[in-house]
C-alpha cells in the first residue's frame, strides 16, 4: 500500500458554549463538534463525507485546514502532523490543500475582480513570480475550469452562479494543491449547472491527480464522485466503506436510514415501501448520548449500546455498531409502527 | 369540475432595468386530490406562479390571465375576497419554515390567530383546536409545546408546526413551495409522507413545486415541467419520466445523479438558464437545445400528442426517443 497523503488519527473538536443566562465566572460546557475521527485519504483518492446537518462534517474540514483548533493527529504525507501549527507553519501546507465553499457568491470578494480574486492565493504563496507571469497563468487555469480568459476584469456578480463556482475551483486550483476539501460544492446549484460542476471537478482529479474530501448531504452526489465514503453522526464516523460496497450493502442502521430516504427520480420506486423512518430528532451536541451515540433513535439499540462505545472494526468495509447487518423486515415494520404511533 | 383552473396566467415584474416575463401564459388544472408536482430550476417562475394564485406577489409584479378555484375568479381579486378564499379553501407552506413563521410569537398565538381571524373562534377554542392539528402533524406533547417560540423547535418541527398552521382552515388546496429543500433527508422523508397521509385524511388536493425531481417521482400523480416561465411538458409522472417528450425533461432527468444506479460521466445540459428580463425570441430553452431546428425561431405551443399528454417542442416525438435510447 502507498503511504497516505493524509493519516488522520482521533481528530477532536469542541467548542466552549456558555449558557444564556450563566454567570460569567461559570464554566462553559462544551460542545463535541467532531468527536474522535479516523480517517486516511490515499493520493488521487475521492472521500465522500456525508451526514445531516449537525452532524460535523463542516467543523471536520475547517479542522483539516486550521481554521478551527483541533486535537488528535493530521499526518500529511512526510510526516508533518497538521494539527496544532501554527499560522505561520501552516503556510507552507496551505498551497497543498485548498478549498472550495457551499455558496459561490459568498465566498467571492464582490470588489475585487476575477482576476484578483483567482491569483490571490498565488501572490500570497509566491510573491516573488513577476505580474505577466501571474496574469498568463490565471488566463490558464480560467481556460481549464470553463471560463473565458476574456472575462479576466470583470466582477463576480456578473456571474452565474456556476460559473462563480468554477472561479472558485480556479482559485483553489492556482497553487496547484495535492489536496482540496470540498463543502458542499454543488448544493447551492441547480440540477443542471451541478452536473457541470461536478463533471469539471471529476475530470480534473483524473488529470491533475488531486485527492479530494468531498462533502456533502446529497448522498446521490456523493455516491457519483467518491472512492470511498465517510457517513458522520453526531461528530462519529459510523460507516466507512469503499462507494459501492456502502451503497450495495450499507451494515450501520443509520446508513441503512439514510439511504432508504433519499428520494429517487423514478415514479416506480414506492418510497412509503422503502423508507425506514427514524423516531425522534437529533440529539443535542451538548448532552450526546452514552455509549453509541446513535442509540437513540436507532431501531435494534440494546442495552450494551448504552454501556459501550462502539468501535470502527473491519478491513476496507468499517462500521461502528454492536450489532451491524442489513435490516430484517420485521425490523422495518416495526420501526414503521413506531414511527406512525 | 376541476378544483383550480389557471387559463394563460403571465406575470410580469417591473424593475429599474427592464420589465421581467416570470411566468408567460400558463394554464393549467388542479383536480380535487391530486398532488400536481411543478418542476423546474430557479429563476423557471414555479414560486411565482404559485405566489400570483395566491394573490402574494411583490408590489412590483403584476399578473394576467384567470384563475378560477371552484368556478370562482381570484386572479387580482380585491383584499376582502381573496382572503375569504384564503380562510376558505386554499393555503400555503413555505421553503424555510424559520423565515415564515413569526419569531416573536408563541406558536400558540400565531396558530391560533388563524382561526379567530377566519373562523371567528374564541381564543381559548382555536388554541385547543390548534393542539389537535399539531397532534395531526405528529408533534410530540403538542399540548406542551404549544407554548413555545419557533426557535425552540428543530427544522423538521418548525415545517411541521407550518403544515398544521396552513391546516387549520381545512383547505381544498395545499400549495407547498419547496417543502422540504431546506431538510435533511431523512426529515424529508419524514414530511412526505406526513404530508401524503395528511392530504388522504382530509382529500385536499396538493401543487407541489420543488426542484428535486426524486420528490415528484415518489408523491406526485401529475407533473408540470416548467422552464423560462413556461410550461414545456404536462402529463401523469410515470409516462414522464420514462418517456421524456421534451428535449429539457430529458436533459433534467439524466443530469441528475442517481442514488439506485452507478454511472459514468453525467449527461449535462450545456449552457445556462435565459435572462428573462430579455426573454429570448421563439424557444427559450433552444440555447441549450440538442434537437433544435429551424421552426424553433417560432415559439412552440404547448400542444397535447397522446391522451393526457402535453408537450412545447417542435422536435419530432421520434428523434427524442432515439436520443433518450442512445444514451448509455
Amino acid at each position: 500500500m502507498t503511504t497516505p497523503l493524509l493519516d488522520v488519527r482521533d481528530l477532536r473538536v469542541s467548542f466552549p458554549v456558555r449558557q444564556a443566562g450563566a454567570m460569567p465566572w461559570t464554566r462553559p460546557r462544551h460542545l463535541h463538534a467532531v468527536g474522535g475521527v479516523s480517517f486516511t485519504l490515499q493520493p488521487g483518492e475521492t472521500l465522500g463525507v456525508v451526514g445531516e446537518s449537525g452532524c460535523g462534517k463542516s467543523t471536520l474540514a475547517r479542522a483539516l485546514i486550521g481554521l478551527v483548533p483541533a486535537t488528535g493527529r493530521a499526518e500529511w504525507q512526510g510526516g508533518a502532523d497538521l494539527i496544532g501549527l501554527s499560522a505561520r507553519q501552516m503556510m507552507a501546507y496551505r498551497s497543498q490543500i485548498q478549498m472550495i465553499f457551499q455558496d459561490p457568491l459568498a465566498s467571492l470578494d464582490p470588489r475585487m475582480t476575477v482576476g484578483q480574486i483567482i491569483a490571490e492565493p498565488l501572490v500570497t504563496h509566491q510573491p516573488a513570480l513577476p505580474r505577466s507571469q501571474v496574469r498568463d497563468r490565471v488566463k490558464a487555469i480560467m481556460d481549464r475550469v470553463g471560463l473565458l480568459p476574456s472575462q479576466i476584469n470583470r466582477y463576480p456578480h456578473e456571474f452565474s452562479g456556476g460559473q462563480c463556482q468554477r472561479i472558485g475551483i480556479a482559485r483553489a486550483l492556482i497553487v496547484e494543491p495535492r489536496l482540496i476539501i470540498c463543502d458542499e460544492p454543488v448544493s447551492a446549484l441547480d440540477v443542471s449547472i451541478q452536473a457541470q460542476v461536478i463533471n469539471l471537478l471529476m475530470r480534473l482529479q483524473a488529470d491533475l491527480g488531486l485527492s479530494l474530501i468531498f462533502i456533502a448531504h446529497d448522498l446521490s452526489v456523493v455516491r457519483h464522485i467518491s472512492d470511498r465514503v465517510m457517513v458522520l453522526y453526531l461528530g462519529k464516523v459510523m460507516e466507512i466503506a469503499p462507494a459501492r460496497d456502502l451503497y450495495a450493502d450499507p451494515q450501520h442502521p443509520y446508513t441503512q436510514a439514510l439511504l432508504s430516504a433519499v428520494p429517487v427520480p423514478d415514479p416506480a420506486h414506492d418510497p412509503a415501501a422503502t423508507v425506514v423512518p427514524l423516531k425522534g430528532d437529533l440529539p443535542s451536541p451538548m448532552d450526546p448520548p452514552s455509549g453509541c451515540v446513535f442509540r437513540t433513535r436507532c431501531p435494534r439499540a440494546a442495552p450494551r449500546c448504552a454501556a459501550e462505545v462502539p468501535v470502527l472494526a473491519g478491513d476496507r468495509h468499517q462500521t461502528a455498531c454492536h450489532f451491524p447487518g442489513p435490516f430484517t423486515p420485521q425490523e422495518i415494520v416495526r420501526a414503521r409502527a413506531t414511527e406512525a404511533a | 369540475m376541476a378544483l383550480l383552473d389557471i387559463r394563460d396566467l403571465s406575470v410580469r415584474f417591473h424593475t429599474h432595468d427592464a420589465e421581467v416575463h416570470a411566468v408567460n401564459d400558463v394554464s393549467l388544472t388542479v383536480q380535487p386530490g391530486e398532488t400536481l408536482g411543478i418542476v423546474g430550476e430557479s429563476g423557471s417562475g414555479k414560486s411565482q406562479l404559485a405566489f400570483a394564485v395566491m394573490g402574494l406577489l411583490a408590489r412590483n409584479g403584476r399578473a394576467f390571465g384567470s384563475v378560477r378555484l371552484d368556478g370562482q375568479e381570484i386572479l387580482n381579486a380585491p383584499p376582502k375576497v381573496i382572503n375569504r378564499v384564503r380562510a376558505e379553501k386554499i393555503a400555503m407552506i413555505f421553503q424555510d419554515p424559520m423565515t415564515s413563521l413569526n419569531p416573536y410569537m408563541r406558536v400558540s398565538d400565531q396558530m391560533a390567530e388563524v382561526l379567530v381571524l377566519h373562523k371567528g373562534l374564541s381564543k381559548r377554542a382555536a388554541v385547543a383546536e390548534s393542539v389537535r392539528m399539531l397532534d395531526a402533524v405528529r408533534i410530540p406533547d403538542a399540548k406542551g409545546r404549544v407554548r413555545l417560540y419557533p426557535h425552540e423547535f428543530s427544522g423538521g418541527m418548525r415545517q411541521r408546526v407550518m403544515i398544521a398552521m396552513a391546516l387549520l382552515c381545512r383547505p381544498k388546496l395545499l400549495i407547498a413551495d419547496e417543502p422540504t429543500t431546506a431538510l435533511d433527508v431523512t426529515v424529508q422523508a419524514q414530511i412526505m409522507t406526513l404530508l401524503a397521509d395528511l392530504q388522504r385524511d382530509l382529500g385536499m388536493a396538493m401543487m407541489l413545486i420543488t426542484h428535486d425531481l426524486g420528490v415528484v417521482a415518489g408523491s406526485c400523480s401529475r407533473v408540470a415541467v416548467m422552464y423560462g416561465g413556461r410550461i414545456r411538458e404536462l402529463g401523469p409522472v410515470g409516462p414522464v419520466f420514462a418517456d421524456p417528450a421534451h428535449p429539457y425533461t430529458q436533459g433534467l432527468l439524466s443530469a441528475i445523479p442517481r442514488i439506485d444506479t452507478d454511472e459514468g460521466e453525467l449527461a449535462v445540459i450545456p449552457g445556462q438558464p435565459p435572462d428573462m428580463s430579455r426573454p429570448p425570441q421563439g424557444c427559450a430553452f433552444r440555447p441549450r437545445c440538442a434537437y433544435c431546428r429551424d421552426d424553433c425561431d417560432n415559439r412552440p405551443p404547448l400542444a397535447s400528442f397522446a391522451p393526457d399528454r402535453w408537450r412545447a417542442c417542435f422536435a419530432p416525438l421520434a428523434e427524442l426517443r432515439a436520443g433518450t435510447e442512445s444514451r448509455p
